[in-house]
């Protein structure tokens, strides 16, 4: 179905700063997603971890200033961020937003039937829907209740994120970011999310995996991890970088940063 | 945000701002005893209730035009309004739908009302009412046989003269207000519903008002009686043509009910709100009530406000029978130059009575909203409870919000709780609505609709999915 000599994700030089005060976080991001290919990116706090995740999901807020993105092959940035959703990027937040009086389910199916009028595929209706729904759902261990409620309001931090895995399994993308997704899980939300993750591992989708530790890449285990620090790729390897990150901290990597752009 | 995208959604057309050509009879623009005095010749009026609107008539001239609502217009000139148009082919009243202008049927089916189609399908009676004049009931022999009355009110005026001489300005006296004497001097037309003791209304009636003809002004009047054990539930809707100059409607509504009957009143509101740029538009100026005479009475007000430049409307319920309970749901969109001052008032006079309030305002563009609600608590009011629930819902930053609740509480047996909340469309949630592949504008009406839900979730089935839909519509253009 893919070609595999088209990568998902091709990034190149990318600047990108606040709009509002022109600070600049982004300082020349180099970085390539092969189909089927998870990637794991680390970094301390304020390294642009999840401004990366914002600008490719098209985030209001932000500039791009220099380098491209392309994605399979079209240029990721020309597009509006509902225009890279129905192509195939999904971004699970890190702060999933609530919609009042909303049903999650209505929220989800209005989602599922914006994608598939775009891919050219008829809409579903509420009973086909549901059907599909009550798969998904099984996946994260999500409750029917949840599905009735408004949009994450008053959901525990571990059932937002199930949400977003759940909405990912029913979008189908190409490329799934995930931002932070294991902060404030405790260790079994941890272990079901990562589960969810897992299944939609298929071979052909791409996951850009963001987070600030290695205890989610035990579940979900990267191909690459690459190391971001103010603004940059510093350094990137197997999987076992993600635990030499964790015995060292991440100080050791910078200096050596520093030290080599000296 | 976004404010390209923001003008692109808030910007969207009127959809029913058609002019249909029917030939019209009028009288010329002005108001005098003469013109009251021919209005009430054209319908053929009994002599009291010509003495009737003399009365409110010269009592409206001692009166001043209100001032205290928080919206802003030109001085009215209610000498340059036309107080009586009526297509001409209705000037007999046409006694089935077969004798109505097909001019005019096929005006009703643009604005997605086919007359003949609800009757057959729908199961719903209409009483479509056109300028000044009522132009087809349908449904009304089905409704007869369980002997409810529900005609044009000029038509009861006739058939059913104790009725309407017994009720009328019995709930919103002559002398009311300005705008309810107004009416009450020139109202032209209307709906008349009476549903006898202990009966059930079978389906749904509705009235669809349009204004047609430039300079005229819409006085509708609408009775509903419900006597003891009966049950009806009533919808109104409203559309205008597209006009440069302003529009004046004046209705008045009034509703009774009887010991254990319940009224359920729904509205769903879009005259014509006025260009972007605040131009034209119709002033709705209506003074609605309902009255729990009743022991264990009810009605209850739902109300989808999204139309006119100017709304200045308070559906009032008051609660005298024992244990009788009033309701007002509402929603007002006011979007571009569209100001709206629109809330309830709940007066609690008999024992153990209720009332509930829940008004959600969504101001867009320069819209500027205001919640204006009054909960009086008599003395006589034992045991008496309200809840009130009022909040905003702001998109942009050129719009208001306002809300001011008076509460008046003369028995310390009451039970009263008011909660009030302002939100703004978050960047965050319009984002997250995107990046899930739902479009800006998608967004922002599925956003309001959620809010709007707990109100909506009051209309009647079929009529709340239309209301979704002129939400959506009305806020195209307004995402911020």
């Amino acid at each position: 179905m893919t070609n595999v000599n088209i990568p998902l994700l091709e990034i190149r030089n990318l600047h990108a700063s606040i709009e509002e005060d022109g600070t600049e976080i982004l300082r020349g991001i180099d970085l390539k997603i092969l189909p089927g290919e998870v990637h794991a990116v680390m970094g301390p706090n304020g390294s642009g971890k999840s401004t990366l995740a914002h600008v490719l999901s098209g985030r209001p807020g932000y500039k791009v200033t220099q380098g491209t993105v392309s994605f399979l092959g079209k240029d990721l940035l020309a597009m509006k961020p509902e225009e890279r959703a129905r192509e195939g990027v999904f971004l699970a937040f890190q702060y999933p937003v609530e919609i009042p009086g909303v049903s999650n389910n209505y929220f989800l199916r209005t989602a599922v039937n914006a994608i598939r009028r775009h891919r050219g595929q008829p809409e579903m209706d509420a009973m086909d829907f549901l059907a599909l729904l009550d798969e998904k759902a099984k996946l994260v261990e999500m409750e029917e209740a949840l599905l009735n409620r408004s949009v994450n309001e008053g959901f525990s931090g571990g059932e937002k994120k199930r949400n977003e895995v759940l909405q990912m399994a029913l979008l189908d993308p190409r490329l799934a970011i995930l931002d932070e997704t294991d902060s404030g899980l405790d260790i079994d939300a941890l272990r079901i999310a990562a589960g969810g993750v897992n299944a939609l591992r298929d071979g052909t989708r791409g996951f850009l995996v963001i987070t600030h530790y290695q205890r989610l890449l035990n579940y979900i285990v990267p191909d690459v991890v690459h190391v971001l620090s103010d603004g940059r790729i510093v350094r990137s390897g197997d999987k076992s970088l993600a635990l030499e990150l964790e015995a060292k901290g991440y100080g050791w990597i910078e200096k050596e940063a520093a030290a080599a752009a000296r | 945000m976004n404010d390209a995208l923001l003008n692109e959604l808030t910007q969207r057309e009127y959809q029913h701002g058609f002019v249909t050509d029917v030939e019209t009879e009028s009288i010329p623009a002005g108001l005098s005893e003469d013109v009251v005095r021919i209005i009430s010749k054209k319908k053929n009026e009994p002599e009291w209730l010509l003495e009737w609107r003399l009365k409110a008539y010269r009592h409206w001239l001692t009166m001043e035009e209100p001032s205290w609502a928080r919206v802003s217009y030109p001085k009215i000139d209610y000498q340059k309004i036309v107080y009586y148009a009526a297509p001409k082919s209705a000037k007999e009243g046409p006694t089935s739908l077969a004798d109505v202008d097909p001019e005019l049927l096929a005006m009703y089916e643009k604005l997605g009302v086919p007359l003949k189609e609800r009757e057959i399908l729908a199961g719903v009676a209409v009483d479509a009412v056109i300028d000044s004049v009522s132009v087809a009931t349908t449904f009304r022999e089905k409704l007869a046989s369980v002997g409810i009355v529900f005609c044009s009110f000029s038509e009861a005026v006739h058939s059913h003269p104790d009725l309407v001489r017994k009720w009328l300005g019995s709930v919103v006296p002559s002398r009311d207000n300005f705008f309810a004497a107004l009416n009450s001097a020139v109202f032209s037309d209307g709906s008349f519903c009476y549903i006898p003791k202990g009966v059930r209304c079978p389906m749904e009636l509705s009235t669809y008002f349009r204004i047609n003809q430039a300079d005229t002004g819409q006085f509708e009047r609408t009775l509903i009686v419900a006597e003891e054990g009966a049950t009806v539930s009533y919808l109104e809707g409203c559309t205008a043509p597209k006009r440069d100059v302003n529009q004046l409607h004046a209705a008045v509504v009034e509703l009774v009910a009887m010991d254990d009957a319940t009224i359920k009143y729904s509205t769903v509101q879009n005259w014509y709100p006025g260009d972007r740029e605040g131009k034209g538009g119709i002033y709705n100026f209506v003074t609605k009530r309902g009255k729990c005479l009743g022991k264990r009475s009810k009605i209850s007000w739902t109300q989808v406000e999204t139309g006119s430049a100017i709304t200045w409307k308070y559906p009032s319920c008051i609660l005298m029978g024992d244990d009788s309970i009033g309701e007002f749901y509402s929603v007002a969109l006011a979007n571009n130059y569209q100001q709206a001052d629109t809330g309830t008032k709940m007066i609690h006079i008999g024992k153990n009575t209720r009332s509930t309030i829940v008004s959600k305002g969504i101001s867009a563009g320069h819209g500027q909203n205001t919640y204006r609600g009054g909960v009086t608590i008599l003395k006589s009011a034992v045991g008496a409870r309200n809840y009130s629930q009022c909040d905003s819902l702001l998109i942009g930053d050129q719009c208001g919000a306002h809300t001011f609740p008076y509460i008046e509480v003369k028995n310390s047996s009451a039970t009263l709780e008011h909660e009030a909340s302002t939100s703004k469309i978050g960047e965050d949630q319009l984002f997250y609505c995107m990046q899930r592949g739902i479009s800006a504008e998608d967004a922002v009406s599925l956003i309001v609709n959620g809010f709007a839900k707990r109100v909506l979730k009051e209309l009647p089935m079929e009529f709340a999915v239309e209301a979704q839909k002129l939400l959506g519509v009305s806020l195209e253009g307004s995402v911020g």
